[in-house]
């Protein structure tokens, strides 16, 4: 099997884990939770630095869930991964469980505690900027959804990552351009997405944020160029259907 | 306790409490390289421009933005840093609650808030700038730790303390130099245990940050009329010190609140709380009322307010007397 094969059959594996978990609960968040899939798989098995033999292990790169509550792919994804037993998903939103609706960091591989949106941004600056400080080679990887970007705070943070030179921060949106009470442009419009965050300081791709093999590539490539002033990435997702 | 200065110092102390802070940290951060400042262009008001001088590397400055400045200092001490974090307590305990709530507590990043200016020491600027709602807030936070000191001695006690502290803290403090409540340094300061300053069995006063001169100045009051009263510096109000509060119920009968915060949710609050479930005796909450502040210095306000010796030591003789 090829590489892209194998990564585009996990995904298929996510998707009909995280809907059994839904299922299993009675709720969930559906939609999101498939949106983020691709861009999850890309990342963890093809783009991380990470141990699931060693959750803590100090040159691990960063992985920040901003928006939280497309959570039921990312615990399928831990849980394959080798984070916890597979068989605790069963668990997902049942009295007394660790695997609650929103990333829980009493779980292993889980960084933060999010769920509160317009938060992730920050922390990851925060851990981006310690990792510069000691010089290390950690990357910060953060997810947001469009609809989150409503919130000011990951403004601020997008102003603190440009003053800081954060290279070593990958922003991620996930343009699925849905949010509870309906569009994104319907809601509160936040094009033009691309030039805001341009003229933020950031360097912006797009990307299709179903494509694994193409979200691999870009976010490896995107990881080489260093040291460069304002090379941030934000990864920009074209709108997905779910097949 | 030896080292309590009972009678106030014949010569005012000149030196703020923000400014203590800020000298014992840029100590322990020339040692500490994982000791970090962080400001909202706030460095002035946190007395931190030569921290920022001495050590510009282990000084982060995220502009006006306090919830990126709470979310930052999450991720610097998730990171193995230790962050704190000088903003005007109005802004860093209302403006960025929510990252207190999430980033800080629940998620249990060890990061150590100082609340500058706190309380009514922004005087005439307004309630935007009076923080008297933040104790109710912070101490309703699972996993944060809240304190304020009474003076310049044991603000330094503090930070020495809370920097190997395993918790994180919101610790606010005022803008202004204070009486000294204590000679030295030179007794013991535990986190969580609150200090008697003043021993008596009439009643109990119970105070918390620039309070604790007052209650020790109504001590002094009543102990010239002839009545002996407790004085218990409630430094840490969270963890509460229910065991000293609980004894000052048994031995004393009657219980005095004093603090520069709203009535509600904070220290008086927080004390009644435990003398109803555990020994029920009266209880005064003396503090702010539920009013945007008057316009004042804090001297005018607390005596506005009736947080003055003559006030506390009156309503305490109404007290002993029934």
């Amino acid at each position: 099997m090829t590489e892209l094969n194998r990564l585009n059959r996990k995904a298929v594996e996510i998707r009909k884990s995280l809907l059994e978990m839904i299922y299993e609960a009675g709720t969930g968040h559906t939609g999101s939770s498939l949106s983020n899939t691709d861009i999850l798989v890309a990342l963890y098995y093809g783009v991380m630095k990470i141990d699931p033999n060693n959750p803590n292990w100090e040159e691990r790169d960063r992985y920040i869930q901003s928006k939280g509550h497309a959570v039921e792919s990312y615990w399928a994804v831990l849980a394959d991964k080798g984070f916890f037993p597979k068989e605790e998903l069963k668990t997902f939103s049942k009295y007394n469980s660790r695997l609650i609706g929103h990333p829980n960091n009493k779980v292993p591989g889980v960084e933060m505690n999010t769920g509160a949106l317009g938060h992730g941004l920050s922390v990851s600056v925060g851990m981006a900027l310690s990792a510069k400080m000691d010089k290390k080679t950690i990357r910060v990887f953060t997810l947001m959804g469009d609809g989150e970007l409503a919130e000011g705070s990951v403004w601020e943070a997008a102003m603190s990552a440009a003053q800081y030179k954060l290279d070593n921060l990958i922003g991620i949106i996930d343009r699925n351009r849905l949010q509870i009470s309906g569009t994104t442009d319907d809601v509160m419009s936040n094009e033009p997405l691309d030039k805001k965050w341009e003229s933020f300081g950031w360097h912006v791709i797009q990307v299709d944020g179903n494509d694994v093999g193409e979200l691999v590539r870009v976010f490896n490539e995107a990881l080489q160029i260093t040291g460069k002033l304002q090379s941030f990435w934000l990864i920009r997702l074209k709108e997905r259907e779910f097949q | 306790m030896n080292n309590v200065a009972l009678k106030k110092n014949a010569e005012k102390n000149q030196i703020a409490n923000r400014k203590v802070i800020s000298d014992t940290l840029l100590d322990l951060a020339m040692e500490k390289k994982e000791i970090l400042v962080l400001t909202s262009d706030s460095r002035g008001s946190a007395s931190m421009v030569p921290f920022g001088e001495t050590l510009p590397e282990q000084l982060v400055e995220v502009g006006i933005a306090e919830q990126n400045l709470v979310g930052v200092s999450a991720g610097l001490a998730a990171s193995g840093k230790k962050p704190f974090v000088a903003s005007p307590a109005c802004f860093l305990s209302m403006r960025s609650i929510e990252q207190i709530k999430v980033d800080i507590a629940y998620s249990g990043t060890n990061v150590k808030l100082i609340g500058i200016s706190g309380g009514v020491s922004y005087g005439a600027l307004g309630m935007s700038h009076h923080s008297l709602q933040d104790l109710a807030v912070t101490r309703a936070i699972p996993g944060l730790h809240v304190m304020m000191p009474a003076d310049r001695h044991e603000a330094k006690k503090m930070i020495e303390a809370l920097v190997d502290y395993p918790t994180p803290v919101y610790l606010r403090i005022g803008r202004n130099p204070v009486e000294d409540c204590y000679v030295n340094e030179d007794y013991r300061f535990v986190i969580g245990k609150a200090v008697t300053m003043h021993e008596g069995d009439d009643l109990t006063i119970i105070a918390i940050g620039e309070t604790v001169r007052v209650a020790l100045d109504t001590a002094c009051v009543l102990k010239a009329e002839g009545f002996e009263c407790r004085v218990l510096n409630m430094h840490t109000i969270k963890p509460l010190d229910e065991e000293a509060i609980i004894k000052a119920a048994r031995e004393t009968d009657r219980i005095i609140t004093i603090e520069e915060h709203s009535i509600y949710g904070g220290l008086g609050s927080a004390v009644a709380e435990v003398v109803s479930q555990n020994h029920p005796v009266p209880v005064q909450v003396i503090g702010i009322p539920d009013e945007p502040a008057v316009t004042g210095n804090t001297k005018e306000v607390f005596e506005h307010y009736g947080l003055s010796a003559e006030n506390v030591s009156s309503i305490a003789k109404k007290m002993i007397s029934n």
